[in-house]
């Protein structure tokens, strides 16, 4: 009876428990979101911020986030898959091997202030890219890197052997099957994992604040030719983002309303941040259903 | 094998946007220089980029100024951009070559050796400080031997200052602060120590909300932060306000500099005269909350002598 | 395998043709893969070079010893009272203690919930969970440190003595931020799990309690541990949440609800303040060293624990 007595407490503990992260989640999204949500507007989600007066936007930081997302995209993408797929298919287990995997791992888990720091010095002031996006895109990619690694190994690694036999008794190149058969069945599970590993972009904030910098030049958003210092998609422009910018309201914020706008826009980063979570399990789906189909097309 | 092709372009592309970003790089530079090039022959319509970096508190100023500059016409072509980072980044980017303008709460003095020396001065604004205590507290004066018992820790409750029976809660700025470094010297005279359990904060809106919130708190802020939130106290009997300090009866006060290395270049220049020039000084100088330099009745100078 | 039967024959002819195209899209492809992995580790060993290089300046240029500067107790970078002081003791002792705190909070917690979601109620336990946590690891550190601000530390004010802020505070903070990596961890291990294992505990007429208290939690200990010492490594290098509710005053803390600062909320609060090269800005290079330092250990003891997790 004891036994049994013991069981159900520890059974109610963790259900308590487990129920209480559940609450903290609620709480927290709850909280943002009611403070947040009524000063979320097309005007807010569109307008340059005001330095003293009320009723400044967000618009330039959101595009900041957004471009910062699709350039360490551009740079992370082929990288991580390189690397990755090099671990997954053709590193032979041994010291280097190992102290590749370390690597990773060490990258994974550096603080990212030091990462910051780093780009403080080397990116933008020794190389002299200076505080722009394309800074801010390539300290993230450090960040991004070691996971995209991981993430292509898994999913290559998790592609039935059979699939690769197939390949090899056809008298594929190595380079054949990872490309051609390989890829596709792995392509799903690297999609979702991009999409999920690319939300930390949107949060990021103490590393950019010495390398993206913290504020935006005046821009045209008419104007698309990326040489041009107005231009919105020019790289080398100084770039803050949303989450720097919450962290500048909250420190430095002049304006009446800064305490709305910091909490808008902390509702407004963590609604990108749901919107990023549900597209990549849409997107994974969708991906498998098509690699699926087309391989017994194939 | 469907899958190559789109693979293969992924990648292509990715490298081409690479080579891409690296080739407007150099353009980038190329055309800067040109620009540069260009202002010597023809001075009437000036072009190019202005990069200032540096003070936080300074920050606000530039940006607006910054952007009323580049709506003018005639500097339509000079692009103009701040960035923070504070003082110290301001003036190693400076002095290293990096940012064209230094932006500073302190002298250059204070933070470099021997590169201060090819560094130019351009004060635009004075900024004022005031003590600024949690509303129950119940002071509204403190003399400048009472703060220094506060902030040395000699006295630890409001009502050894005539205020409530309430332990002081420090709320600080870290040493290598610019404010701090001006309280200290203008308020205090002297440096402190930091306290055990006192409170550091680098932004001044952390500082507002901290001693707005705790019961017997106690910081500085600059005016332009002020408001009821926080009780401001009066120094020595003196209030804080704008007239006070023009007229030099109050101390607590500091220059914000915009530091050139050498002479500025024209389009450099242009920005700090637009800055200097009164529209800005009696419209956005003023709006911000900090106080123009040309108000000033006294002058103040590195090692903090004042003239008239 | 049949899907691929189908199309062999017609690649037949130019058997030596075809081999070079071979060999060279192999090398292509090769090569590529590689001088990605080279890149990797080319950014490793310059991040290292170049933080190593501004950070031991302050040993080597600046003549400030290690033991005074790990076991230090005065950090006066300035010289306000005489002779400038770079002891960082109380940085690091704030690191651990935050750290080390979170990790305790977080720990039973994320357990728990990774036990619901694979023992407790497998089918929709995870479904509910899974999200959760995953919402949460997104969750960016500037909003935490913003509700940090607004909730946690007046609470603390409110509950215990103090203004609120403090290592109690920060480590609150830190725990709900480190929860899911604990809790992802974890429940990987619980599922990877052979299922004999439980079954025979139950056969054996154990209730569940004891299954997982006996069977299930001893022998995937080791896993759990890499969950929290990863998280504990996340708690170690997070800046700005901590910065904003820590306090920040350079000294050991006598209480869990008094200022007290980290080393990463000292860089972040400094290093725009100081100019690049000076004793002081090297002083905070030092520290981000140190901190590069912890995270080899980390990684070291994560190696540790999954070596003793693969006998």
């Amino acid at each position: 009876m004891k036994a049994k007595l013991t069981d159900k407490i520890a059974t109610c503990l963790i259900v308590v428990f487990s129920l209480l992260i559940v609450a903290i989640l609620v709480g927290l999204i709850g909280f943002i979101l009611v403070r947040g949500l009524s000063h979320i507007n097309w005007h807010f989600l569109t307008s340059v911020p005001q330095t003293i007066r009320a009723g400044g936007g967000i618009g330039p930081q959101l595009f900041n986030s957004l471009f910062l997302l699709v350039l360490t995209l551009i740079i992370t993408v082929p990288l991580g898959l390189g690397a990755g797929i090099y671990m997954a298919e053709y590193a032979k287990p041994g010291k280097i091997t190992g102290t590749i995997r370390l690597v990773v791992e060490v990258l994974s888990s550096f603080p990212s202030i030091v990462v910051g720091l780093f780009g403080l010095l080397l990116i933008v002031n020794t190389f002299g890219f200076g505080f722009s996006l394309f800074s801010g895109a390539l300290v993230l990619t450090i960040f991004n890197l070691p996971l995209m690694v991981r993430i292509t190994e898994q999913a290559f690694r998790s592609v039935p052997k059979e699939q690769k036999e197939a390949g090899l008794a056809l008298g594929l190149s190595k380079w054949k099957i990872i490309s051609s058969v390989l890829f596709p069945v792995a392509l799903p599970s690297i999609v979702t994992g991009t999409v999920l590993a690319a939300g930390r972009v949107f949060g990021e904030a103490a590393a950019l604040l010495f390398t993206a910098g913290m504020s935006t030049p005046r821009l045209d958003f008419t104007n698309w030719n990326p040489f041009s210092p107005t231009s919105p998609i020019n790289p080398f422009r100084p770039a803050e983002t949303l989450a720097v910018h919450i962290w500048k309201i909250n420190s430095e914020g002049l304006a009446p309303d800064a305490a709305q706008i910091a909490a808008g826009a902390s509702a407004v980063l963590v609604i990108l941040v749901l919107l990023f979570n549900l597209f990549a399990r849409w997107i994974g789906g969708v991906l498998y259903k098509a690699m699926t189909a087309s391989k017994r097309m194939g | 094998m469907k899958l190559k092709k789109p693979l293969l372009m992924i990648c292509t592309l990715a490298l081409v946007a690479v080579l891409a970003a690296c080739g407007s790089k150099d353009t980038q530079g190329d055309s800067s220089a040109s620009g540069t090039a260009n202002n010597d022959t023809t001075s009437t319509e000036l072009s190019g980029s202005v990069l200032a970096v540096g003070s936080t508190a300074l920050q606000p100023l530039v940006e607006q100024a910054a952007q009323k500059f580049m709506a003018e016409s005639q500097y339509s072509k000079i692009q103009v951009q701040v960035q923070g980072g504070g003082s110290g980044t301001g003036l190693t980017q400076v002095a290293g070559g990096q940012a064209d303008i230094g932006n500073s709460d302190v002298f250059a003095e204070e933070k470099l050796k021997d590169e201060a020396k090819d560094l130019v001065d351009h004060q635009v604004a004075v900024v004022a400080m005031a003590a600024v205590t949690n509303p129950d507290v119940g002071v509204d004066n403190l003399t400048k031997q009472q703060l220094v018992d506060i902030f040395t820790g000699k006295v630890t409750n409001w009502k050894e200052v005539g205020g409530k029976d309430e332990k002081i809660v420090i709320v600080n700025r870290p040493a290598s602060s610019g404010t701090r470094k001006t309280f200290e010297k203008y308020a205090l005279g002297t440096s402190t120590e930091d306290l055990k359990g006192s409170i550091q904060e680098e932004s001044s809106g952390t500082v507002k909300k901290i001693v707005s919130e705790s019961p017997g708190a106690i910081g500085y802020l600059a005016l332009s932060y002020l408001d009821d939130k926080v009780k401001v106290v009066k120094y020595e009997g003196v209030e804080a306000t704008v007239e006070n300090v023009a007229s030099g009866k109050y101390p607590v006060w500091a220059y914000e500099h915009m530091y050139t290395k050498g002479e500025p270049k024209p389009e450099v220049k242009a920005f700090l005269d637009y800055i200097a020039s009164d529209a800005v000084q009696s419209g956005d100088v003023v709006e911000l909350g900090y106080i123009p330099v040309s108000k000033m009745e006294v002058k103040r100078d590195v090692d903090g002598n004042i003239s008239k | 395998m049949k899907a691929m039967d189908e199309r062999p024959v017609q690649v037949e002819p130019a058997r030596s043709a075809r081999w070079k195209k071979h060999h060279a899209e192999d090398l292509a492809g090769r090569s590529y893969t590689f001088i990605c992995v080279a890149l990797l580790i080319v950014i490793i060993i310059s991040i290292v070079y170049f933080v190593a290089s501004k950070g031991l300046a302050t040993f080597f240029r600046d003549g400030v010893s290690l033991s005074e500067f790990l076991f230090g107790t005065t950090w006066d970078p300035e010289g306000n009272n005489g002779e400038p002081m770079y002891g960082v003791l109380p940085f690091i002792f704030g690191s651990f203690a935050t750290s080390l705190l979170a990790a305790l909070i977080a720990s039973p917690l994320s357990i728990c919930a990774s036990l619901f979601m694979t023992e407790i109620v497998p089918g929709w336990g995870k479904k509910l969970l899974q999200p959760v946590i995953e919402l949460l690891a997104g969750i960016p550190s500037v909003v935490y440190g913003f509700i940090g601000l607004t909730v946690v530390v007046p609470f603390m004010r409110n509950v215990f003595p103090g203004q609120g802020i403090g290592i109690a505070a920060g480590a609150i903070v830190l725990s709900v931020m480190i929860l899911p990596t604990i809790t992802s961890v974890a429940s990987d291990a619980l599922s990877a799990l052979p299922r004999g294992l439980k079954e025979s505990s139950f056969a054996l007429g154990a209730t569940r309690w004891q299954t997982i208290s006996r069977v299930i939690l001893p022998t995937v200990l080791p896993s759990i541990l890499t969950g929290v010492v990863l998280g504990m490594a996340r708690a170690f290098g997070e800046a700005l949440a901590v910065q904003m509710v820590i306090g920040n005053a350079p000294h050991i803390p006598r209480s869990l609800f008094e200022s007290a600062s980290t080393l990463t909320s000292v860089i972040t609060l400094d290093m725009g303040n100081t100019v690049m090269g000076s004793a002081h800005s090297n002083a905070l290079w030092s520290m981000a060293l140190a901190l590069m330092f912890m995270t080899f250990i980390f990684v070291l003891i994560v190696r540790l624990l999954e070596r003793r997790h693969r006998i």
